[in-house]
């Protein structure tokens, strides 16, 4: 067998299997996109292509009057943007100076830090229920964004630590040197060269919570505070197959853009998440 | 020490004297473990005491009246109407707080134990804190104390204002995120810990009824009882296969997929890595709910189109406990193995060529160099990110709860077939209203995860960082 062979061989294998998974990856877009074309409600006696393709299911999702959608909508990308405010501003003070601070406690809250980390928010549960019951928190937008903070924090914090540990303390001593406060070095030499790593930390804190369905589940009560999440999982709870194609064109619409952002940062995020894993 | 203090004992009026030498021999033992710990190494022993750090202390047992001795007077001052304004503050938050938690609550419907432990948490948080600063002041009356021994000069006001600034720095910019992890990350842990051994559940819920303290009995009903031990044991043992098995497809799919794609003489790389990508770029929430849909027993894809393509009969995924494991695997190795690969991709890329020319060199497979080359240097960069998978699966919630909300359900047991124990968690905390068992649960729950997490970060550099020590 000469080697001009063996090669063919191996690429069309190699085609093969890689057509194969990428069609199983494409399919369940394909037929959800294909459902939400579909006109009526259910999808019984239904095929993947429609012949009457119809985007009257957008057209209800974006009525106000007979659909919650947008409300949902909103309510996610305000969650989200606040989140995300609050915690890249949390985690770039703390990351700072656990970076260039030593004080007492410092080694105890990096542990502590660490630990937390690997602890999912939502192993307390039960708690953040029964708390938030009790405090009147429940089915309240605030309790959530708190909830998300907090639970960003710990490993973002680490994330941020690792990299003002690569700038080079130089600066904030020749800083120093020229009269700089604590806070002036820290927000005119050190923040704009931690621009890149903020980035991803925001996010970070963007995606986490616009993808979360647990703490919201458990926290929002009343339909018009629900998230993307809550909402598009009760419209298919409800009465499941009875708005399938309803459920599927609001699919959609979260899909596209979420997976377009997502590819066109996704340098970013990995560059991130490897810097994560090796650092903690 | 010892036999001084037998000594000692014998006369009634030193022995006040004797108590208060012992135990500032304690707090400079811990000072000296403290200081060590910042690596500032402690020269004077005992025999060079003199009497200024001694009285000092001993007069900082009542906050502020050791620095007053020290002649530093505001600062005295300060940690006087300090300790004051905490008391005054706190005495009724602390009185009550302790109360309520260590009684959880004895007469109805004044006392709500839920409240009260709430309270009481609150209460031993504060304490902790008010503790800490009288440690503060006791460490702060005894340096000022021997630099006065040592006829060296105190720090004037301005000075210590400098020096309160310098040190209070990363203290006032640590203190937004530490109080808001305090509450709505360590506070709810440390209330499950404690919900654990109550007997918190639908019929001992306030107001109407109190909760008591029952100690480990959660735990002993929960391996005892038959219903909760074959429950448990049930969905234990799904956990971790499910955990094991789903993972590990995951893993494998992506590794191999990364390395097929990485091959040199392939076209349209970059359209089959962005495709391939799809899965992690769409929220999994959505992508679950769709495979709820395309398993659907009546109107679902995966019977209605693919099986009958191949003349396969309908497979009941939903009803049935053993397919609907397996869709589950199915969904999540679709759902997983694109972070994987990714993450592969970008380590393949950046393998130095000069190591496979060597091997080819040589005479080495395609087999072998893979195993010998490939593979390792693969697992070498992102073996943290391996546990960290299996830990996510662990406790993947989404993914079951989502797909067939655990079930199909499992007569005379509370959890579904397919429950792993996070979803349990969730179900006996939000149907069943079973609290305090659903607490135990989490506590075992939890010990398992943050001690395989800790047999990780053994291994990740970050914990042999040289400023971690």
């Amino acid at each position: 067998m000469s080697i001009r062979k063996q090669k063919i061989i191996r690429l069309t294998l190699s085609y093969i299997v890689i057509i194969i998974a990428a069609a199983i990856v494409i399919y369940p877009v394909l037929w959800i996109v294909g459902s939400s074309l579909n006109p009526g409600n259910s999808l019984s006696g239904s095929s993947m292509i429609p012949k009457k393709a119809t985007f009257i299911h957008y057209k209800e999702l974006f009525d106000l009057e007979k659909s919650n959608y947008l409300l949902w909508y909103w309510n996610t990308l305000k969650i989200c943007t606040i989140t995300m405010i609050l915690s890249v501003t949390m985690i770039a003070l703390m990351g700072y100076s656990f970076s260039r601070y030593r004080f007492i406690g410092r080694k105890n809250g990096l542990m502590t830090f660490l630990i937390l980390q690997m602890i999912p928010n939502f192993a307390a549960l039960i708690a953040i229920y029964v708390l938030a019951v009790q405090t009147k928190l429940i089915d309240t937008h605030l309790a959530l964004i708190l909830l998300y903070t907090g639970g960003l924090l710990p490993m973002n914090t680490w994330l941020a630590k690792g990299y003002f540990d690569t700038i080079p303390k130089e600066l904030d001593e020749s800083a120093r040197m020229d009269g700089a406060g604590h806070f002036r070095i820290f927000w005119q030499i050190i923040m704009p060269l931690a621009k890149p790593i903020l980035a991803v930390i925001a996010l970070f804190s963007f995606i986490t919570p616009f993808a979360d369905f647990i703490l919201a589940k458990i926290i929002l009560r009343s339909e018009d505070k629900y998230t993307l999440a809550v909402g598009l999982y009760n419209l298919v709870a409800k009465q499941f197959g009875a708005e399938f194609t309803k459920f599927a064109a609001g699919a959609v619409l979260i899909a596209i853009p979420i997976a377009l952002l997502f590819l066109s940062l996704q340098r970013y995020l990995i560059s991130g998440l490897t810097a994560g894993g090796t650092k903690g | 020490m010892n036999k001084e203090g037998d000594l000692d004992s014998e006369e009634p009026k030193l022995e006040n004297l004797t108590l208060l030498v012992t135990l500032f021999n304690k707090v400079k033992k811990i000072c000296c473990i403290v200081r060590k710990g910042t690596g500032i190494y402690m020269t004077d022993t005992d025999e060079m005491m003199t009497p200024h750090r001694k009285k000092a202390l001993s007069l900082s047992l009542i906050p502020g009246l050791g620095q007053i001795y020290n002649r530093q007077l505001l600062k005295g001052f300060a940690f006087l109407i300090l300790t004051i304004s905490f008391i005054v503050a706190f005495k009724d938050l602390l009185n009550m707080g302790l109360w309520g938690i260590v009684t959880l609550g004895e007469e109805l419907p004044r006392d709500h134990s839920i409240f009260l432990m709430v309270e009481g948490i609150i209460a031993i948080i504060v304490l902790l804190f008010g503790l800490s600063i009288y440690a503060l002041n006791l460490f702060d009356a005894y340096e000022n104390g021997k630099k006065r021994d040592k006829g060296l000069q105190l720090n004037s006001i301005r000075e210590q204002y400098r020096n309160v600034v310098d040190t209070g720095f990363p203290y006032l910019m640590l203190s937004p995120g530490v109080f808001l992890l305090i509450f709505v990350v360590i506070f709810p842990i440390l209330f499950v810990i404690l919900m654990a051994f109550t007997n918190y559940d639908l019929y001992h819920s306030p107001p109407a009824k109190l909760v008591d303290w029952i100690g480990i009995q959660n735990f002993i009903d929960i391996f005892k009882l038959d219903l909760w031990r074959e429950t448990f044991i049930s969905v234990f043992s799904w956990t971790v296969i499910w955990t094991f098995v789903a993972t590990t497809i995951q893993i494998t799919i992506g590794v191999f997929l990364a390395v097929l794609l990485n091959q040199k003489d392939l076209m349209f790389k970059k359209l089959f890595r962005t495709i391939l990508i799809l899965p992690w770029a769409i929220p999994a929430f959505v992508s679950i709910l769709v495979f709820a849909g395309m398993f659907n027993v009546t109107f679902g894809t995966i019977n209605n189109d693919i099986l009958a393509l191949f003349g396969i009969d309908a497979i009941p995924w939903q009803t049935n406990p053993f397919w609907a494991k397996v869709a589950l695997i199915l969904i999540q190795s679709w759902l997983g193995f694109p972070f994987i690969f990714a993450m592969v991709t970008g380590i393949l890329q950046s393998i130095p060529e000069e190591l496979y020319e060597a091997a080819t060199v040589d005479g080495a497979s395609i087999w072998q160099k893979f195993r010998t080359i490939t593979l390792p240097m693969i697992l070498f960069a992102i073996a943290p990110i391996l546990i960290t998978q299996y830990t996510f699966n662990f406790n993947n919630f989404n993914v079951i709860f989502l797909f067939n909300g655990g079930g199909p359900p499992v007569p005379g047991q509370t959890a579904g077939s397919t429950d792993i124990l996070i979803s349990w968690i969730y179900s006996l905390t939000l149907e069943s209203k079973q609290y305090a068992k659903a607490a135990a649960i989490t506590m075992v729950l939890s010990v398992i995860v943050i001690s395989v997490a800790l047999w990780q970060f053994r291994r990740t550099k970050s914990f042999q960082e040289e400023d971690m020590m």
